[in-house]
């Protein structure tokens, strides 16, 4: 079996007895124990991931931003002006489809910061390159940075505790901006639901700020917990919720597409504007299980009167004690639907993602 | 290295199998398959009554990670159900061979029992595997 990439943290997952497994080529932790204790300990009070398998990539360059106003279905022109500022969108193809969903960082006039999927690292790294060279921008993929995600309502405090005269900086961000303090790249970030950190630092400095970080009351948290917790947010994976077949429209990421100014012509403006005009026939949904059972990707989805879809990520909710998923369903009105479970349908209620923010269920 | 107990006989698809002073036999999932799984979030069981064929999938246990399923270690009829799982299935990972038991049957020919792997088996299974 081939060995897969390891981050600078591996060791310290091992002696902290993770349970590895491969995610994309990456031997990540998958839990430490206990995948729900560590969903819990991010819900109540601060946990850690080791996210450095994401692939960091700058941009630089005068035309930087007219590259990603062109390369982007979301616009980047919405964080002019706001240094620092993130900003969530798809990269799209000419059919519409989704190739990725990153967030860049808006980090001054000639340089953003670009965390797209370590699935898809190849083929975004070739598409940017692929597109680069006419606007003459230099895509720096920065392998030298490890990443640690900081999430839950006391994470914020922890980390300042670490930081020390480093945190000066971090602790007036607003949510969703990120700064650099020193060798840090420290960004209001995260894919929990919960307030928190995206930390970007050199690798050889990772491993004393994750001992650190433990040191302050912050739990290591495995891969598992961030499904779970990315779930119960509402929050899609790529690969899963959506691919290159499926375009924002029916991926529940209508939001995120810049439809003004009319004349930006993005990669897949006009395919989306076909699915627009004609309607789009499917749309993603949050389904709560309300029989007993566990909903898991790629069931069978049944809404009387419209038709049939499936399930695209499904789980047990820790936080709610109930089965949830998200669902690529026929458009129109509709409360409930059945799933197929190993030959038994089950009733689910359907509603509209998140199902939990800030420690709290949303869906009621 | 988990916990194999000596007294206890087992299937290759880690169900743990235990003689009862009744005849009747009850079933559970090793300590090293729940490790395998993780934490149990459900549990489904057979209804009391069904016959069951030997190696016929039964019931199903769901950790976060993924649904497994259970085999009947031999041909019988269930005779009850460990019902305490569906409210706190994760027994299931605290006391794997005790509380965490999941049904009982009254095998068809006790006979058949012999034939189950022993301790010693087992963990030939489960180095193999790993």
């Amino acid at each position: 079996m081939d060995v897969g990439n390891r981050t600078p943290l591996y060791e310290a997952h091992l002696a902290q007895g993770a349970k590895m497994a491969d995610f994309s080529g990456w031997e990540m932790p998958i839990h430490y124990g206990s995948q729900i204790e560590e969903h819990h300990q991010v819900r109540r009070d601060a946990g850690m991931f080791d996210v450095s398998h994401m692939c960091v990539v700058d941009l630089l360059g005068a035309k930087s931003r007219d590259f990603l106003r062109y390369l982007l279905a979301n616009d980047v022109a919405k964080i002019d002006d706001q240094p620092g500022k993130a900003l969530y969108s798809c990269m799209l193809n000419k059919r519409g489809g989704v190739i990725d969903d990153l967030i860049i960082y808006h980090m001054s006039s000639v340089w953003y910061r670009l965390v797209v999927n370590a699935g898809t690292r190849e083929k975004d790294i070739a598409w940017l390159a692929r597109h680069a060279a006419s606007f003459g921008i230099e895509v720096e993929v920065r392998t030298d940075l490890a990443m640690i995600a900081v999430q839950g309502p006391s994470a914020r405090d922890k980390v300042h505790r670490v930081l020390g005269a480093r945190a000066d900086a971090a602790a007036v961000l607003e949510r969703f901006y990120a700064t650099e303090s020193g060798p840090l790249f420290i960004a209001r970030t995260g894919y929990t639901g919960e307030d928190g950190y995206e930390i970007m630092l050199p690798e050889d400095e990772a491993e004393d700020y994750w001992y650190a970080l433990r040191e302050a009351g912050v739990s290591p948290c495995g891969l598992g917990a961030r499904d779970t917790l990315r779930l119960e947010a509402g929050m899609n994976l790529y690969g899963q919720d959506m691919s290159e077949e499926t375009s924002p429209l029916t991926s529940g990421l209508g939001w995120t597409i810049a439809w003004q100014p009319e004349d930006r012509r993005f990669v897949g403006r006009e395919a989306l504007e076909a699915e627009r005009e004609a309607g789009p026939l499917q749309h993603l949904v949050g389904l709560v299980l309300e029989d007993k059972g566990v909903l898991r990707a790629h069931q069978k989805v049944i809404v009387d009167g419209l038709g049939e879809g499936e399930t695209t990520s499904g789980s047990f909710a820790p936080t709610l004690g109930k089965a949830i998923a998200l669902a690529r369903i026929p458009v129109g009105e509709a409360t409930h639907c059945s799933v197929e479970i190993r030959n038994k349908r089950l009733r689910a209620r359907i509603v509209k993602p998140p199902f939990v923010r800030n420690g709290k269920s949303v869906i009621d | 290295m988990s916990n194999v107990p000596d007294e206890l006989k087992y299937t290759r698809s880690h169900e743990w199998v235990r003689r009862e002073a009744d005849g009747t036999i009850t079933v559970g999932i090793t300590e090293h398959a729940q490790e395998l799984l993780g934490d149990m979030v459900f549990v489904e069981l057979p209804e009391g009554g069904r016959a069951l064929t030997a190696e016929e999938d039964c019931a199903v246990v769901e950790s976060v990670k993924a649904a497994s399923d259970i085999y009947a270690p031999v041909d019988g009829e269930v005779t009850e159900v460990n019902s305490a799982l569906e409210e706190s299935p994760e027994i299931v990972n605290q006391d794997p061979y005790g509380d965490g038991w999941l049904f009982r049957m009254r095998p068809a020919d006790e006979a058949e029992l012999d034939g189950l792997l022993d301790a010693a088996g087992y963990n030939a299974v489960v180095a193999e595997e790993a």
